[in-house]
């Protein structure tokens, strides 16, 4: 992890504004590093400003979307702040693109996909011949592992959900963009599909076409197989920031535990466990929260939690945004078992 | 596939939702496709049957023949023992087999009110109650699903989250309470912290109101923690039947080893390069 970062957000902070003329701070101080051959995995549930993220990070600021402040920097150059035009024709697609959350909608269902496609090279300034053009995208939908000849004269409509979602990674990754950005790329479908989707995406990363990935989930059981490192979110930041198998098996946040505690397994051991869904919704962030955000819905809160300003820490070799996190396993979660004789919360 | 063994022909009492053979072909020539390819079976009441199958595999079609919105080719489908095609009154059949769909935006009138759309549900009722009751009944089903009533008075459906929108769709079910409910993909558009509630609710609705559901999913996992029986479809078939712990521990059909095997779950490896596969892709 010596070497450069790929993708370097520092301090991001964007908001929107409503027609009320409200700020809400979707994406409050978020920073994140992503080198070569790592893929983020960032979970959180519906409205914690996942996507808002997503279309920060890619310089896509389009009311009533606004930049706040803070920096992303890919291979050390500032994506933020370019023209319109410049920004699409040299960032976008080439140094970061996105597999949309509705991919299987993305698709523009008047026009063959070999148009669709070929627009993503003649957009780019590319002025290559018709020959040549298709001779790329057939070799890069076979790579794919589409069956070129027919997917190309195909219209989008006339293709299945899994067929759909490969054509639209084909698309987005083209032009061999450094980074990668998967919205809740299989949300939509089913479980099989989903698996060679997946499977599809790590072999461009093999081979290289792609070389970093944030993927944008609500299934954290799913980045257990996906991703390197695992930022959680919650109501436009980061609550606990680490490994893998640091954020699954051993949250240290209590909002970590509560969305592992509200995953179903199939395993047959897990069987009978009940998953719990969390209580209450986020916070509206029209207003300016202080302390912790999520003291609300917390099961171990404390009665100073929502008074205290509550700064990433780390704890256990990851960043962690709970003052009651402490270094031995499960503490902040079960503090009924654990034998801290700090101040106790209502039993 | 193995033939299964054909069921007792008498019929035992409690058997709600029966289907003797059914087919649903669409097309002819060569787009014929047989979404539904001869299925029998019996749904006792008060059991939560859940269809499962990958996309494509017949479980929707199945569902709308269950809820009459769809004709099967051949066969018939029982409801309570009488052909659910000699029920002339539409309405009643209504009362009786209610639906949850996926998306629940679409299924909403996007131009009223939440809270006029859920009293409207007592126009499919013979009687229709005085305001004051509508009015309590709706407040009662809303609480059945956690929701305050304050919280939606005045609003409409775009004003609410995936979650909460579901959650109004069951509070209809709650208000209709009828015999059959069939819920087809209820939790795939909603997180999944709100994922575990949608499954709650239907449980109780098993509990509380006797209800018989039939459960349409493409993942085992929710399949097994909600159902009494699970039915595997592929192809228009079901091709294996039984309770959920048999299926999961000694699946028979191949197509259920792949579809338990699809799941991601944490303590297995799943794409065949170990843990954290991001890591090693380098």
């Amino acid at each position: 992890m010596s070497t450069t970062p790929i993708l370097d957000v520092a301090d991001l902070r964007v908001h929107y504004r409503t027609r009320a003329g409200t700020k809400v701070q979707a994406v409050d101080g978020v920073s994140f590093q992503l080198a070569a051959g790592e893929v983020l995995g960032i979970a959180g549930e519906s409205g914690c400003g996942k996507t808002t993220l997503v279309s920060a990070c890619m310089g896509l600021y389009m009311p009533p979307l606004f930049y706040g402040s803070g920096s992303v920097r890919i291979n050390g150059e500032s994506i933020l702040g370019l023209d319109r035009e410049q920004h699409r024709k040299h960032v976008l697609g080439r140094k970061i693109a996105i597999i949309p959350q509705g991919a299987l909608n993305s698709l523009n269902p008047t026009r063959k996909v070999r148009d669709l496609a070929a627009d993503m090279i003649y957009s780019h300034g590319d002025r290559s011949g018709k020959a040549e053009i298709e001779e790329r995208l057939r070799e890069r939908f076979t790579r794919i592992g589409l069956d070129a000849r027919h997917v190309l004269d195909a219209y989008p409509v006339e293709l299945p959900a899994g067929t759909k979602q490969r054509v639209v990674i084909g698309v987005s990754t083209l032009l061999n963009p450094q980074v990668v950005v998967a919205d809740e790329p299989t949300s939509a479908l089913d479980v099989s599909t989903q698996k060679s989707v997946i499977r599809l995406l790590f072999d461009l990363m093999d081979r290289q076409i792609i070389s970093s990935m944030l993927f944008i989930t609500h299934e954290l059981p799913l980045l257990r197989h996906v991703s390197s490192s695992i930022a959680v979110m919650y109501a436009g930041e980061f609550v606990e920031h680490g490994r893998t198998e640091q954020v699954i098996f051993d949250g240290r946040h209590p909002y970590t535990r509560a969305l592992m505690g509200s995953m179903l397994s199939a395993d047959p051991g897990q069987r009978g466990k009940k998953p719990v869904g969390i209580d209450g919704a986020p916070p509206d962030l029209k207003h300016e929260i202080r302390g912790c955000r999520f003291a609300e819905r917390c099961p171990v809160a404390r009665p100073d939690c929502s008074g205290a300003e509550q700064p990433l820490r780390t704890v256990a070799g990851r960043a962690v945004r709970c003052s009651y996190a402490t270094a031995e396993p499960g503490v902040a979660a079960e503090p009924q078992m654990d034998a801290e004789p700090q101040m106790e919360a209502q039993p | 596939m193995t033939a299964r063994p054909v069921m007792s022909p008498e019929r035992s009492a409690d058997v709600k939702l029966e289907a003797r053979d059914v087919s649903r072909v669409f097309g002819h020539g060569k787009g014929r496709k047989v979404a539904v390819d001869r299925v029998s079976f019996q749904i006792q009441g008060e059991e939560i049957v859940s269809l499962v199958g990958q996309s494509g595999c017949g479980k929707t079609v199945l569902a709308k023949l269950l809820l009459r919105l769809d004709q099967p080719t051949s066969g018939q489908l029982l409801f309570n023992g009488r052909d659910i095609e000699a029920e002339r009154d539409l309405k009643r059949h209504f009362r009786q087999v209610q639906a949850v769909f996926q998306d629940p935006f679409s299924a909403f009138n996007q131009f009223f009110t939440i809270r006029s759309q859920l009293e409207s549900c007592f126009r499919l009722f013979e009687q229709r109650p005085p305001p004051a009751e509508v009015a309590a009944r709706v407040d009662a089903a809303l609480r059945a699903v956690n929701i305050e009533p304050r919280e939606i008075d005045g609003k409409y459906p775009f004003e609410l989250s995936g979650g909460q929108m579901q959650r109004m769709l069951l509070a209809r079910i709650f208000i209709i309470r009828p015999e059959v409910l069939i819920a087809d993909e209820p939790t795939s558009m909603v997180d999944a912290c709100s994922r575990a509630s949608i499954l709650d609710y239907l449980m109780k609705l098993k509990r509380d109101l006797k209800m018989t559901i039939v459960f349409v999913t493409h993942d085992v996992g929710l399949a097994c923690y909600v159902s009494d029986t699970i039915y595997i479809m592929h192809c228009g078939q079901i091709v294996e039947r039984g309770a959920p712990d048999q299926v999961m521990t000694a699946p028979e059909s191949p197509v259920t080893r792949e579809l338990l095997d699809d799941i991601p779950d944490i303590h297995r490896d799943w794409l065949g390069r170990g843990a954290g596969a991001g890591a090693s892709a380098k």
